[in-house]
């Protein structure tokens, strides 16, 4: 994976003395709240509803061993013993004291690590697909070009100010593990008219109160003009955007309200200028040594098939289960991809135990050549795993409640923090999350019904995904109670697309059940069992769910 | 309010004059694009300097193929939030070559001054707790940067590849 050389290492420390003397001016009353409160979230301080909340960032998700036990260490010993792993890949401590903040960012420095571009009004940290490196089907490494956008995006001084938040996320191949139509912009690595790795620019998608699929901007972009491209979108978003209505301010409204099209000229005319002055040019030197850092490890010459493997799922019916959805297709004879479930039953999904964390660690070293990712659907990722090694691993996952065979079904949900810890929530998320993991414990039922997409937001922000969700769960407030809204059919993959409303929300008792008797519905239309809900909402739409869920009204 | 100019505190002698007030006979003139776009013959004709201001909502497009008119030019923040006058000042500089004074105006805070200066900034309307020493210690938190922007040449891209 990547590491610092002097000039990374000397940003960071730099930046650390920068926040430690704006807190230390925030402290003496020398600064307002106002204006500390910019500073303080551009260096991933929220103020939350009970404490301060420090977001971490974990460039395009992706963790060294050393980096996983500094994490562990920090929950241990500045908060409560536990970490949350989110939808942006980073991971947040939800309860440290302000002046601890300079400390804990020391310690993160150490292990190349801060908080930087996790909050505010900036390009935020990088988003890419888990499965970097790994995958059989990608184009190109989605690492190191999420690499040069960090360097690029990192105290952009032009950049610092948007109108709002700014996400990027890469995947490296058509199939979309990134949710990249959903961000503010999403490349795909393609192949160039010359045979080299081009990049497709998808611009104006996100979530929130107004979901938008993100429009096609920039086509096979080349190497050496991708950050000129991306600059000449930023300005025109920075110069345009509106910034009269927080709600209207994202890249996705200016896309909107302009059209694509529009955007699109506009992005090519400021694009061609900033070409023409040509400083922004990346290099194929600083792309070769970027690439150097991700080259593949150093994999053993291993036959595709593994019978060691075979008899210990023949034996083992809960690890035969883990394997078949927790794993996937490795590039490489003999290696697979191994998904760590963080959504036990019962549990929150996304957190970590400080416990859990060292675990975690210790598994990736032994036998993921020291490196874990952190999925943005909140669950970790050991790429490079022997097949037979797997049950070793998994034994000693399952022995810390990380070997849950669910990835992919209806257990395996994004939850946003909700009422429980965020001041913008209208409505509890974990405890809903919580039962209908409950209700669906029996892994053969799970099993049964397949790839389920199960997303919940606790307000109209859409933190949880709810909009891209099989099944999105949205918490709102009605004088004071909270009410469950449903949407079904949406996905955040490469065919993306929003969830429509059910019909009236569900009060927190009836949620539950609603969510069952869809399930059910389902699973007595589909056509087989090859087909998932996705597929079969496709194709016969909301009528038949609608008409069983409120067939006593 | 002050002004600091490359770092030091400078004593402003600009005239600023809005639109309704007639221009004086003598001395350095700022007036508004506005001003300027309507009376551009007159006031470069004028004996004295021309500086123009630049509102957050007023794109340096406007003023691209004249800026040698100019030897002052203003560029408001309306709340430091507004980032819009970053993109002009690199407009401003890398783009239409200009070389003059080139002013931050309005909700100009400590913590905004080094991104101000990286974009091409080279004097700063501030407040009286902003003395040169605290300016030198803002612009110089950072020492490097990754971007080529404004007067920042010397970026990690080309010390690595030297």
């Amino acid at each position: 994976m990547y590491r610092y050389d002097q000039f990374d290492h000397k940003l960071v420390t730099e930046r650390v003395n920068q926040f430690r003397g704006q807190v230390s001016r925030r402290m003496s009353g020398e600064m307002t709240e106002d204006e500390f409160k910019p500073l303080r979230l551009m260096n991933g301080v929220y103020l939350q509803l009970h404490a301060y909340m420090l977001r971490v960032a974990v460039p395009y998700g992706t963790l060294s061993s050393v980096q996983m036990h500094k994490l562990a260490d920090i929950a241990t010993k500045y908060d409560k013993g536990y970490g949350h792993f989110t939808t942006r890949q980073n991971l947040q401590y939800n309860w440290p004291a302000l002046e601890d903040l300079p400390k804990i960012l020391d310690e993160l420095a150490e292990v190349e690590m801060h908080a930087i571009q996790t909050s505010g009004n900036c390009i935020r940290n990088v988003t890419a697909d888990q499965y970097a490196g790994a995958a059989a089907d990608e184009i190109d490494d989605p690492r190191i070009w999420s690499e040069i956008i960090r360097q690029w995006s990192t105290f952009h001084p032009e950049f610092t100010f948007l109108p709002r938040k700014f996400k990027f996320a890469v995947t490296g191949c058509s199939n979309d593990r990134a949710a990249i139509r959903v961000h503010d912009i999403g490349i795909e690595l393609v192949r160039g008219k010359d045979g080299d790795v081009a990049f497709d620019i998808h611009v104006g998608g996100g979530q929130g109160r107004t979901p938008m699929i993100a429009k096609l901007i920039g086509e096979a972009i080349s190497r050496e003009d991708l950050l000129a491209y991306l600059e000449a979108t930023l300005r025109v978003y920075n110069m345009s955007g509106r910034r009269d209505h927080l709600y209207k301010s994202r890249i996705k409204i200016l896309v909107h309200d302009i059209g694509a099209e529009e955007m699109k000229r506009l992005v090519e005319e400021e694009f061609a200028l900033v070409k023409k002055q040509g400083v922004l040019q990346l290099p194929q030197e600083e792309v070769d040594r970027i690439r150097a850092y991700f080259a593949a490890p150093d994999f053993e010459t291993l036959d595709a098939e593994c019978p060691e493997l075979d008899a210990a799922m023949a034996s083992n019916k809960r690890f035969a289960a883990w394997v078949n959805t927790n794993t996937a297709q490795h590039k490489q004879a003999g290696y697979t991809i191994a998904n760590i479930s963080l959504k036990p039953i019962g549990g929150v999904a996304g957190d970590a135990s400080d416990a859990q964390m060292h675990v975690v660690a210790d598994v990736a070293e032994k036998y993921s050549f020291s490196e874990i990712r952190v999925t943005h659907e909140q669950n970790l990722v050991l790429a490079h795993v022997k097949k037979s090694d797997l049950l070793a691993l998994w034994e000693t996952l399952e022995a810390n409640g990380m070997g849950t065979p669910n990835l992919g079904l209806i257990t395996d949900q994004i939850v946003c923090p909700g009422l429980d810890y965020c001041a913008l929530a209208n409505a509890r998320s974990i405890p809903i999350g919580q039962e209908i993991t409950e209700r669906f414990a029996d892994l053969d039922r799970q099993h049964n019904i397949g790839e389920l997409k199960l997303k919940i937001s606790g307000c109209i922000n859409a933190c949880g995904h709810h909009h891209v969700g099989h099944i999105g769960i949205l918490g709102v407030d009605k004088k004071g109670t909270e009410y469950y809204q449903v949407t079904l059919g949406g996905s955040a993959d490469e065919i993306t697309s929003v969830g429509k409303i059910v019909g009236r929300a569900f009060t927190e008792h009836e949620i539950v059940d609603a969510i069952e008797t869809i399930v059910e519905v389902y699973l007595d239309l589909r056509e087989s069992p090859d087909e998932r809900f996705l597929d079969a909402y496709r194709r016969v739409g909301i009528a038949p769910f609608k008409e069983k869920l409120y067939a006593d009204n | 309010m002050p002004i600091i100019k490359k770092g030091e505190w400078v004593s402003d002698e600009w005239i600023s004059v809005d639109d309704e007030t007639d221009l004086p006979v003598e001395g350095d003139v700022l007036v508004s694009l506005t001003r300027y776009q309507e009376n551009a013959a007159a006031l470069t004709a004028r004996a004295g300097k021309l500086g123009v201001r630049l509102e957050a909502s007023e794109p340096p497009e406007a003023i691209a193929d004249v800026v040698g008119s100019f030897d002052l030019i203003t560029v408001d923040f309306p709340a430091f939030k507004d980032g819009r006058g970053y993109s002009y000042a690199r407009l401003l500089r890398e783009r239409f070559g200009y070389t003059g004074e080139l002013r931050a105006v309005g909700n100009v805070l400590r913590d905004q001054l080094s991104l101000m200066w990286r974009c091409g900034f080279d004097a700063f309307h501030v407040n009286q707790s902003i003395t040169p020493e605290v300016f030198a210690e803002s612009i110089g938190e950072l020492s490097i940067a990754y971007q080529p922007t404004g007067v920042t040449k010397d970026t990690v891209m080309n010390a690595r590849h030297k």
